[in-house]
Formats: C-alpha cells, structure tokens, sequence
C-alpha cells in the first residue's frame, strides 16, 4: 500500500490561544513494501506522522493518502476502519495496552472486533505466538504474568492478528535488552520480507536504520528536511549534526580510520559485518597486487 | 574507604507461596564502596530492577541483608536510607512532578523539610552541577529527554545523598540525551567523587564503571572489571548481552582474516591497532 503525505501540516488545538504547530509542509512518500525509516531528534514530529499514518490525527492542511484513501484536511472523513485495519502501529511500550485475562482474548479482540469468526481468530492466535517466539502454552496464561519481553511479543502478535498490509513501529525496542532487542528486529525484518509488508520504523537508533531501512526520512523541527537511502542519508556527517544526530558507530569508524590512513575506501559501510568482509577483501587485493 | 551499600547472601521471591516460581533473586552478595561507579548489566528478567528495589526498601529479602552505610536496612530506617540514596529511573516523564525545573528540584527538599533558603541554595547548586541552572522556570514540556534527565539527577543530588542509582535511566533517550547525562555523571564523580550504582543495558555506559556486576536468572554470574567481564566474549552474548562495539567489531575483523596485535576495547583504540597491524607503512 503506498502512502503519500502531501504538503502536510498540522497543528494541535488549532484556532485557539494553544495552538501548536507540529508538522511544516512534510512531503513524504514511502512506496508500497518499502522499509522507511523516520529519524529525528525528540520533538522533531516524528510521532505525530506516525499518528497520521492510520488518520490518529488528521491534518490541518495538505493531506496523506494511504492506499487509495485520500485524507484531506477540512473534509469529513466517513469510513476510517480499513485504514485502521491495513495500517497496523506498534506504539512505544506496546505491553501497556494488553488488558485482557489470557493472552488467547488478548490476541483475537481486534479480529472479532472487525468481525473475523472466533474459531478462526483462535487458529490464527495460535500461529501468531509461534510466530513471535512464544510457546503456545502462554495462550492461556494472563498476558500479567509473563515477563515484559514476552508480554512485547504479544502485543506484537496482536497488531499482526489484524492482518495489516502497513505495520509501523515507533521505538519498538526501548527497554529491551541487546538479545530482546536483535530477535524484535530480526522479527519485524523477516516479517516484512515474508509477507511482503510496508514497514515503517520510527527510531532513534541510527544502526537500526542503517541496517534494516531501504529509505530514510529525516525530520526536524516538525519539517521533513532530507530523505534518501542509509548509505546517502549517513555518508554526509556534516548536515545530520546539524539536525543534532550522529551516524552509526560503524561509519565514524571507517571515518576514524581513513582520516588515520590518508585515503577512502570504495564503500560506505552501514554495518559492522559489512565493513569487516570490506577490509578484508581490500587487504587481500592489495597482497595479490604486490 | 568504607562501603556504602553491601547486600550479603541476599534471596528474594514475589511469590513466597509458590514455590515452583524462581526467586527473583538467590543468594547475592555485593558491596559498593564509597566513591566507586558499579555498573549491574544482565538480561531483561536476570534480577537487575529488583536489586534497585531492595536497596531502596520497596521490597525486602526473604533471605540475606541489605545494608546501607553499615545499617540493615528496616522499616524503622528505610526513610534515612532512602535519603542516603538518590534514584533517577528510566523514563524521563514519570518522574517529573514539579511545574519548573526549580519546583521540581525542590519537591523532595521542601518534603524533607528544608529550610526556604538553604532549599533556594540547595536547587541553584544541584541545577548548576547538571548544567540546568538556566532553566530554572522551564517548563518540563519544554525540555529534551536528556534535560528532564538531568533535572531528576539534580532532585536526587538536593538532597546530597551518598549514592545515585541510576535505573536504566539512559534507555529512553536519544543518542545525544544519553551522552549529555553520562557526561554529567562522569564529571560529578571527578568533581564530588559521589558513588554511583547504575542499571543498565547500555555497554557504553558499563564501560565507563570501575566494577561490573553480571546477574544471570537472579544469580551474580560474575563481578569484575569492565576488560575482565567483556573478556568472556561468546559467554555474555549467549546470555542476552552484546559486546560493546570496539570488541565486537574486533572479533568480526578477526574472523574475516583481517590481523589485530591486541584486543582493543575502545573504539580508538581499535582504529590504532588496525591501522599498525594492516595500513602503515
């Protein structure tokens, strides 16, 4: 499902003395399937694009279309549910929502909310957790008793029971620990590949985006300043510190060391595997020259 | 030097009834001295935030005794000992309870019942040792994550407290905001030599502790400095835990056949060894 944002502002409490402008004029298109990132420092308006994304918000002016839904701003909007439904978020802390006595009726609420037979909601929960690394005896158990890793991966499985063409996630690792954190993300990568998803990662990691992103869209003070891919977007150090970001460690390294070497090297690197295979490869050229 | 904090063979369950649940927490024992920065890293669920609410007498141990400044911790003194120690938890929103910066700096001096001016003196000096000092009448909405941060360190430091606990108090930031508090914790401890407890998954941050103390599944796995704990390599990451970068790339670099002369835990460090090892000359 593409998504388009055209010439999009928004501003909380508009028309009042609390007015507050969060988004300038944020053109932004993320292609269907795609895996786009969103980076910005805190307060920049990423998590009120993230609120857009499934019509949370609408905008004051300008408008984001998402499939073939247009949401314009000043115009009544009648059927918002298969946004709703298409676009799944993953919010910060997603185990905060988890409300129901087992992990089964947590799983399959939204479905039967949107009508999906209970047998079959069942069938799919069972998938789910199986999917999300859970063993299926937890289905049973209160999503209150199992530890806040786990509890993630239920929430998670309760977005995904929804069947969402869109899934976007805002800072869905905070908290974890560095193993928690790789198998969510490798989880999520996979996910997007296998069912062929539009994922949208909304972070402050800049590895994470480096990694895993195919675009990036930098946000800051509530415009949408540069938009390209990881290796565009990080191989230009000078502007990002002017949106107070940093590059992965990985690319200050390469920095670091050929500054210390007095050349570059033919790539950008954007992970640390990547750059080991890099050097590797550019010593052994360099024997088999001399 | 004397410890500040000492928990000796320490066990604890939150379901005593139950005894087919693991315990939270078996038999640790651990002692900060004054003056020191212990870092306490392991897994989600390894027992690291139930020590934090031992040591500040939310719970108590069923087994084994929490010391603070050499008293057993109790209900009869866990009010002096919580003002001994200063926590500053992860998320920088719940834990902002004044309308400014200055008010709340002051919240817990104006419970402790300080005096109105030594409470002006005490907030100016905790704002100016966190660099805060000109946002006294900010409003918290107002203030980055890092800065909020920062204003909970400096409520913590009013009340001169003889050890800060950071609770995983960087994991919510933005990678500035995490640099911005590690570099202020840095420099009181240079300044005030003030004793530092920190929780957390943050390798960086370990790396700047003098001892570490590694929990697996509520058990002291292992305790020693930061080289001597990320010595164990392979060990840390089957247990949920990462190598800070400098090693992991190191090992990557290593298997790739690429040569090192040592094993370089900073990034600097690994930039020189590369370079002599494969680039000069």
């Amino acid at each position: 499902m593409d998504i388009k944002l055209q010439k999009l502002s928004f501003a909380y409490a508009p028309g009042t003395p609390f007015e507050k402008r969060a988004l300038f004029d944020v053109d932004l298109a993320i292609a269907s399937g795609s895996y786009q990132a969103i980076i910005g420092h805190t307060g920049s308006g990423k998590s009120t694009i993230l609120q857009h994304l499934n019509a949370l918000l609408k905008p004051t002016e300008g408008s984001i279309q998402i499939g073939d839904k247009v949401i314009t701003a000043g115009k009544k909007e009648k059927d918002l549910r298969p946004i709703r439904q298409k676009v799944g978020i993953v919010f910060q802390f997603p185990e905060h929502q988890l409300f129901e006595e087992t992990v089964l009726k947590d799983i399959i609420f939204g479905p039967m909310n949107f009508g999906v037979p209970e047998e079959e909601a069942m069938e799919n929960a069972r998938d789910l957790v199986k999917l999300v690394g859970l063993p299926e005896a937890v289905l049973e158990k209160s999503p209150f008793d199992l530890s806040g890793g786990q509890m993630r991966r239920v929430a998670i499985a309760g977005v995904l029971a929804m069947e969402p063409d869109v899934i976007v996630l805002d800072e869905p690792t905070a908290g974890l620990d560095p193993r928690g954190r790789k198998e969510i993300m490798d989880l999520f990568y996979q996910l997007h590949q296998k069912r062929n998803l539009t994922t949208i990662l909304v972070t402050h990691s800049m590895e994470d985006a480096a990694r895993y992103a195919d675009q990036i869209a930098i946000m800051h003070e509530g415009r949408c300043v540069l938009t390209g891919t990881p290796r565009e977007i990080f191989s230009d150090i000078e502007t990002l510190s002017n949106y107070r970001l940093e590059v992965p460690q990985i690319i200050h390294f390469q920095k670091q060391l050929e500054q210390k070497a007095g050349f570059s090297f033919p790539k950008l690197c954007l992970t640390e595997e990547e750059f080991a295979s890099m050097i590797s490869e550019w010593l052994q050229e360099r024997r088999n020259q001399s | 030097m004397r410890a500040i904090l000492t928990l000796n063979n320490v066990t604890f369950t939150y379901a005593p009834e139950d005894s087919s649940i693991k315990n939270a927490i078996e038999d640790v024992s651990f002692s900060v001295q004054e003056g020191e920065w212990i870092a306490i890293v392991g897994h989600n669920g390894s027992g690291k935030s139930t020590i934090a609410r031992l040591i500040n007498g939310l719970i108590f141990p069923q087994n084994g005794t929490v010391e603070v400044i050499g008293e057993p911790l109790n209900e009869d003194n866990l009010w002096n000992s919580r003002s001994q120690i200063g926590m500053v938890f992860q998320n920088p929103d719940n834990q902002f309870v004044g309308a400014t910066v200055q008010d709340d700096v002051a919240f817990a001096l104006e419970n402790n019942g300080v005096p109105h001016d030594e409470m002006v003196k005490r907030v100016r000096e905790a704002l100016k040792q966190v660099n805060m000092d000109s946002f006294l009448n900010h409003e918290p909405s107002h203030l980055s994550g890092g800065q909020k941060q920062r204003v909970a360190i400096a409520g913590a430091l009013a009340l001169q407290p003889r050890m800060l606990i950071l609770d995983e108090a960087t994991s919510m930031l933005d990678p500035q905001g995490r640099q911005e508090v590690l570099s202020i914790v840095r420099e009181l401890r240079e300044k005030t030599g003030l004793t530092v407890l920190s929780i957390t998954h943050d390798l960086e941050e370990a790396m700047m502790a003098d001892r570490l103390l590694f929990m697996n599944g509520g058990k002291k796995f292992a305790e020693g400095t930061p080289s001597e704990i990320f010595a164990m390599g392979d060990q840390l990451v089957k247990l949920g835990l990462d190598l800070p970068f400098a090693l992991k790339l190191g090992k990557l670099l290593q298997i790739n056949g690429v040569n090192l002369s040592g094993e370089p835990m900073t990034e600097e460090e690994l930039v020189n060894d590369l370079w002599i090892s494969n680039f000069k000359n």
